[in-house]
């Protein structure tokens, strides 16, 4: 099984990366681009079957390490190989 | 003949996490020139109860992987740190060692990119907030010290009604400033709010800051803003 955990600053927060690609991409022309905000992908492999135990352990394990509730905000995905695998 | 005043040497462990390199200098600080024990503790280490402070020294504990002082923040050492700064023991952090302690939740906020996006290495001035507490009770309120800062993540964060709190508990020890003791826009080198570059506890035993008090100790570095800090410290701890 995998997960991938989606780690975004929360919306109040100044983000000086965004800004900084914002200028650029506006500078190239693509004026159309309002925002930039960046975040951060995590992708986990793991080592179970049982989904339901797995979401409470990821949000867990998301709230205690992967992020700072303080100051980002997380999605989680979890996509089960077996599914899609073996045909 | 009066007997000598005895004035015990106090004990202090200075923690190293795989990524720490302002040990040696902290163990310096408060070793060489302050006069004081002062020993390396290992991050495996759990057993401080020989110890009167703990210091957390600046540098990039475990890479500053994903965030700085995210994973330290495990570090088996810190569960002890937050058992001894339960029972009242001083604890600094400084640079890295702050955001071990901010990650760690044993002090409020975050610290965040600096607003510039750059590492930014040089002297600041900040204003001393409050002289009770017992990091700071040689210096009066209001003076204004010179302490380099070397930094990418030092902009201090805290949602609006915690700041709010932390002002009114008046735990903000240390605010970057001009030469003057003026708090302005100009002077803030990261984007913190408020332009804090130092707080503490509401306890007031545990000590964060961005700024490098270390690194003015020796009177041969400048000025030796850095070691009014350590010899409040140290002058607390004997009186108690």
């Amino acid at each position: 099984m995998k997960a991938r955990v989606s780690v975004r600053l929360k919306p109040a927060i100044l983000d000086p990366q965004g800004k900084a690609v914002l200028n650029s991409l506006q500078q190239l022309g693509y004026d159309e681009v309002t925002s930039v905000r960046i975040g951060k992908l995590i992708e986990l492999e793991l080592d179970s079957h049982d989904s339901g135990d797995m979401e409470q352990r990821l949000e867990e394990l998301s709230r205690r390490l992967l992020t700072n509730p303080l100051m980002e905000t997380f999605d989680i995905e979890l996509e089960d190989d077996d599914r899609t695998g073996d045909h | 003949m009066t007997e000598p005043e005895t004035i015990e040497t106090t004990r202090w462990g200075v923690v190293i996490f795989p990524g720490s390199n302002c040990d040696k200098d902290a163990l310096d600080a408060v070793g060489r020139i302050c006069g004081q024990k002062a020993t390396p503790v290992w991050h495996r280490d759990i057993d401080l109860e020989e110890f009167d402070g703990i210091i957390l020294p600046g540098g990039f504990s475990y890479g500053d992987y994903l965030r700085a002082g995210a994973i330290a923040r495990f570090a088996e050492v810190m569960e002890s740190v937050i058992e001894f700064a339960g029972h009242g023991g001083l604890v600094i952090g400084i640079c890295n060692g702050f955001q071990v302690l901010a990650e760690t939740r044993l002090l409020p906020g975050a610290l965040m990119r600096n607003k510039d996006l750059r590492f930014i290495c040089r002297e600041v001035n900040l204003r001393v907030e409050r002289s009770d507490t017992p990091f700071t009770n040689m210096i009066e309120t209001g003076r204004v010290i010179k302490l380099p800062i070397a930094h990418n993540e030092g902009s201090f964060y805290l949602p609006p009604k915690q700041l709010e709190e932390l002002e009114s508990n008046r735990q903000v020890l240390f605010r970057y400033c001009d030469p003057n003791g003026n708090i302005t826009a100009e002077s803030n080198p990261n984007g913190s709010l408020n332009n804090i570059a130092g707080i503490v506890n509401r306890q007031g035993n545990v000590l964060g800051m961005m700024p490098h008090p270390e690194r003015r100790c020796d009177p041969l570095l400048g000025d030796p803003d850095g070691f009014d800090l350590f010899g409040s410290a140290i002058d607390y701890i004997n009186r108690n």
